[in-house]
């Protein structure tokens, strides 16, 4: 999650105290992991800085929470631009998955009984993601569902290793 | 306590073997996949246990009582009496309305229709499928016509509800709330479900899963494997 370009577009949304977009970032972003308001308050000033943000009108009383932030130009420009960029698929060819597999195959070990236990470890996690969804609300369900799919396509791979293993022994085995 | 148990069990389709050796046990109230690579034996290890096939070697025992050796016209009751069935494809009888559908398994058991009919109707409200008593299969989505074979696999309240691959023809939101529904409904009667799948997903909704490789079946852990 790249913190100033979500900060910059809660900015979109409307002018902003930093307290009311570190409750909303946590609220939608942080998921378990809040920020902290210096993390806050340092990332409005980067933006300031590069001319992403400016500050508003001061309220009454002191301290940073007093002011209110609001998005440039050239802010708004970089947040339009990132929310068109596709993000980048990463193929994780070299996974620990992998390397336990064709190691275990190396060394003359069970590599059917580690998948299997992979796969039960996959499910289990599974199995409380799906308690999540099915006990949260939406946005809970949303990145329990990013999981799942996640760890669906680990197993998917894992299903089709398990078939493929005489092979590979054979090929690593050389 | 055990309701459902194989033990051994062997069957194959002419010469091609299917099962070998399987065994597995399946305590009341539980929820157990049964997971495995097509061609793997699962849904022929799901048959045998539900009495639909019998097996060449081995035993199968239901609720204290070996069921293998019963003949075709105890093994047809225990279906209708003791459990119900969800299937891939709903397989609703297409001239039938979706409360006639809902209302079979308790006809056959000699239930009488106006009884039968208030039973099915009671399980419309409860999976969302309100106003569509009337309706025929062909009138019905995907994801209703797979709720509707839901109600009619619980309607006569069996011990063990057997499902293969429910959501299989299914997207996934519908066959999510299908898997929810099941889970939730199975759950406040008791029931005990066995439920075949090749989808994670699916199985995620299960209290554990077996995996059927050829031909036998292997509990999985999480535990470190030994080496």
């Amino acid at each position: 999650m790249t913190v100033p370009l979500t900060l910059l577009g809660l900015l979109e949304r409307e002018p902003s105290h930093g307290y009311d977009l570190k409750r909303d970032y946590d609220a939608f972003f942080g998921r378990g992991k809040p920020l902290s308001f210096e993390q806050v308050y340092n990332t409005l000033g980067r933006l300031a800085r590069d001319g992403k943000v400016v500050v508003g009108e001061v309220g009454p009383g002191e301290g940073p929470d007093r002011k209110r932030y609001i998005i440039t130009e050239r802010g708004a420009t970089e947040v339009d631009a990132w929310l068109a960029e596709p993000v980048e698929p990463e193929p994780h060819l070299q996974t620990t998955l992998f390397a336990k597999v064709t190691l275990a195959l190396m060394l003359g070990r069970r590599a059917e009984a580690y998948l299997d236990t992979q796969r039960a470890a996959h499910l289990k996690r599974m199995r409380e993601l799906t308690e999540i969804k099915r006990g949260g609300e939406l946005v809970d369900a949303l990145l329990a569902d990013h999981g799942l799919f996640h760890l669906e396509a680990d197993l998917r791979w894992i299903e089709l290793t398990a078939a493929r293993l005489d092979a590979l022994a054979e090929r690593v085995r050389r | 306590m055990s309701i459902l148990s194989a033990r051994g069990v062997a069957l194959s389709f002419g010469t091609t073997p299917a099962l070998r050796g399987a065994g597995l046990d399946v305590d009341a109230g539980e929820i157990v996949a049964i997971m495995g690579p097509s061609g793997s034996g699962k849904s022929t290890l799901l048959h045998c246990l539900a009495g639909i096939l019998v097996p060449d070697e081995g035993e199968i025992h239901f609720d204290g009582r070996r069921i293998d050796t019963l003949g075709e016209t105890e093994r047809s009751a225990l279906r209708r009496d003791r459990f119900g069935f969800v299937f891939q494809f709903g397989q609703l009888v297409p001239e039938l309305t979706a409360e006639e559908n809902v209302a079979l398994p308790l006809l056959l058991g000699g239930v009488r229709r106006a009884e039968a009919v208030r039973s099915a109707r009671e399980w419309f409200p409860r999976l969302g499928l309100d106003g569509l008593e009337e309706r025929r299969s062909g009138e019905l989505s995907g994801g209703q016509a797979q709720r509707v074979a839901l109600a009619r696999g619980l309607v006569a309240r069996p011990r063990v509800l057997f499902a293969d691959e429910p959501t299989g023809a299914l997207d996934s939101l519908t066959g999510e709330q299908v898997m929810d529904l099941l889970v939730d409904s199975a759950r406040a009667e008791g029931t005990t479900v066995v439920v075949v799948t090749h989808e994670p997903r699916v199985a995620a909704y299960a209290d554990r899963e077996v995996v059927v490789r050829d031909g036998k079946a292997y509990p999985l852990s999480a535990e470190a494997a030994v080496s």
